[in-house]
């Protein structure tokens, strides 16, 4: 059977968390078809066509998919679910919002955020903020599957030429809105894509702060992240929170700073491959997790650290 | 209008779990158990909907061991009037919490759902869209401001690039993010209060609902550990290994 994956996008391009989702599906095994509902979106189809290993992309284009709102995205994947032994779809924000939608009114479980496939009935996924690893097998006809792009590399962008084919609409539920959204701007690199991550806790003290840790970013390429406890304090917007509950990052390199690490916490990083802790105190316990840990006082340590790698 | 809110039992989220040396999942015998932290949420954002005169009656419902009664009544002091327990002692998954929700929904009608984004036991994020999806209703999901209006609610939701507003006719389902409020310490006078609300106890059968399992679990693990790194004296030192021994930067 084929697997349909749920293409993530803002109707102008593709967001490489889909890319993630392909490696999960063709791990899975079987063709590859990606869904793409949008409004204007063939930039987004055309794209999604040269994904390596893709056969076919589905492309919906209607108005009523302007916004990926779950009452109206639901009953076009639902039509299309019928005819696929899989559906999946980036555990982002976007697909936690609509898979466990289209699994209930298929009456079959959702599998959220797998991290591993054994078999094409059988995943692996975190539990308990990611301190066990469950492996769950599913007996329904549909899985329906979010994948945790931090444990599946990313499908190569270009190299395939699948066909792009239309499919209908099914218009709009009428039940919800698109009212507007707040985009944090940014010019450093997205947080769950990042290559190297730094992050501060409730020990940067405030949010101006933070500049020390931009302009130590700014040196990397780096994303900027922070603790619950930062977010919490409202040094920083929400959705900078690096966690159990709020983004899973896995980047070449994490630098926690004044952050002392709660287990919600390392849920979100501990799976980067190298993590550098910078506290002052000696029995934080993210020195446990970090390869490489720094007894100091931050405000002198991170300008120390920008400058350092000024010299290289 | 009434407001419905579903509450778990989990493992408190301050103690480390163990996995069970057999593989079949995680030791939950002995250990503090409280309410999922987004559910606090949930109901703190019923009771203050009912304090602000938008909501006449919040009920909780738990679906889960007799035990799970404690739940009910932390919620019950924080200000819910009454609560539901589904009992039964199979494992419950979403799916099926789903069914037994709307089985409930329709038996009380209430116009708003609001439910935590993710029990931390499982953190599957699941129960609410499903809930709406069987019921048919609109959905706000990770909530982090809730105003409800005549005949409609708008929802602010937390999203992977910042925020998103979405209006929800209702009767509609929402879920709490983390940001939506700051659950209160229920007071002593209205622990003892909460102790003469009323709790109805049903079973799933009655309800019509077949909660078993659709996943099983096959085995429990625990993930691969970090090897213990290293101190380094300085941020020259730090800055070498960097480049020469992890090569990241």
């Amino acid at each position: 059977m084929a697997i349909l994956v749920i293409a993530e996008h803002d109707n102008a391009a593709l967001k490489p968390a889909t890319l993630n989702a392909v490696t999960a599906a063709a791990k899975i095994g079987g063709d590859v078809h990606v869904l793409v509902a949008g409004q204007g979106a063939q930039a987004v189809a055309d794209a999604a066509s040269k994904i390596a290993g893709v056969a076919k992309v589905l492309l919906a284009d209607d108005a009523a998919y302007a916004h990926p709102l779950p009452e109206n995205v639901s009953p076009l994947v639902v039509g299309l679910a019928k005819g696929y032994g899989h559906v999946l779809a980036a555990a982002s924000s976007e697909g936690k919002n609509l898979l466990p939608r289209v699994a209930a009114l298929l009456d079959v479980a959702a599998i959220s955020d797998i991290t591993g496939v054994v078999s094409a009935d059988t995943f692996e996924r975190p539990i308990y903020a990611g301190n066990a690893i469950a492996t769950v097998k599913s007996a329904d006809p549909i899985k329906v599957v979010t994948v945790r792009t931090t444990a599946f590399e990313a499908a190569a962008a270009t190299g395939g030429s699948a066909t792009v084919e239309s499919v209908a609409g099914t218009g709009a539920a009428g039940t919800a809105k698109f009212v507007g959204q707040e985009l944090t701007k940014s010019e450093r690199p997205e947080l769950t894509q990042a290559k190297i991550v730094v992050s501060g806790g409730r020990g940067m003290q405030s949010g101006d702060n933070f500049k020390l840790l931009e302009a130590l970013a700014d040196k990397l390429g780096a994303a900027v992240g922070a603790s619950r406890a930062a977010v919490d304090a409202g040094f920083v917007p929400n959705d900078y929170q690096v966690g159990q509950t709020g983004k899973i990052v896995a980047p070449e390199l994490y630098i926690a700073v004044g952050i002392s690490g709660a287990i919600q916490h390392l849920a979100g990083m501990k799976d980067s491959k190298v993590i550098v802790a910078i506290n002052k105190d000696e029995e934080a316990p993210i020195f446990q997790v970090a390869d490489y840990g720094l007894v100091a006082d931050l405000f002198k340590a991170v300008p120390e650290l920008t400058a350092e790698l000024d010299k290289a | 209008m009434k407001v419905l809110v579903p509450v778990k039992r989990v493992v408190d989220y301050n103690v480390k779990i163990r996995v069970k040396a057999d593989g079949s999942g995680v030791e939950t015998a002995n250990v503090k158990m409280s309410m999922n932290p987004f559910d606090e949420i949930a109901v703190e954002e019923a009771v203050r909907l009912k304090e602000a005169g938008k909501a006449t009656e919040v009920i909780v419902v738990t679906v889960g061991p007799t035990a799970a009664q404690e739940t009910l009544r932390t919620a019950l002091a924080m200000g819910a009037d009454r609560g539901i327990l589904v009992q039964t002692d199979a494992e419950t998954q979403p799916l099926a919490v789903a069914k037994v929700l709307k089985a409930l929904v329709d038996k009380e009608g209430p116009t708003l759902v609001i439910l935590g984004k993710q029990a931390i036991d499982d953190d599957c994020n699941q129960t609410g869209q499903m809930l709406a999806a069987l019921l048919g209703w609109p959905q706000g999901t990770f909530a982090s401001k809730v105003v409800a209006g005549d005949g409609a609610v708008t929802v602010t939701r937390e999203i992977d690039g910042g925020l998103e507003t979405v209006e929800l006719t209702l009767p509609a389902v929402v879920t709490a993010d983390l940001r939506l409020n700051e659950p209160r310490y229920a007071s002593l006078p209205n622990i003892m209060k909460a102790k003469k609300k009323p709790i109805e106890t049903l079973a799933p059968d009655a309800l019509g609902v077949d909660v078993a399992p659709r996943l099983t679990t096959l085995k429990v693990a625990e993930p691969p550990k970090r090897k213990a790194g290293v101190k380094v004296a300085d941020v020259a030192a730090l800055v070498d290994k960097l480049k020469n021994e992890a090569r990241v930067i």
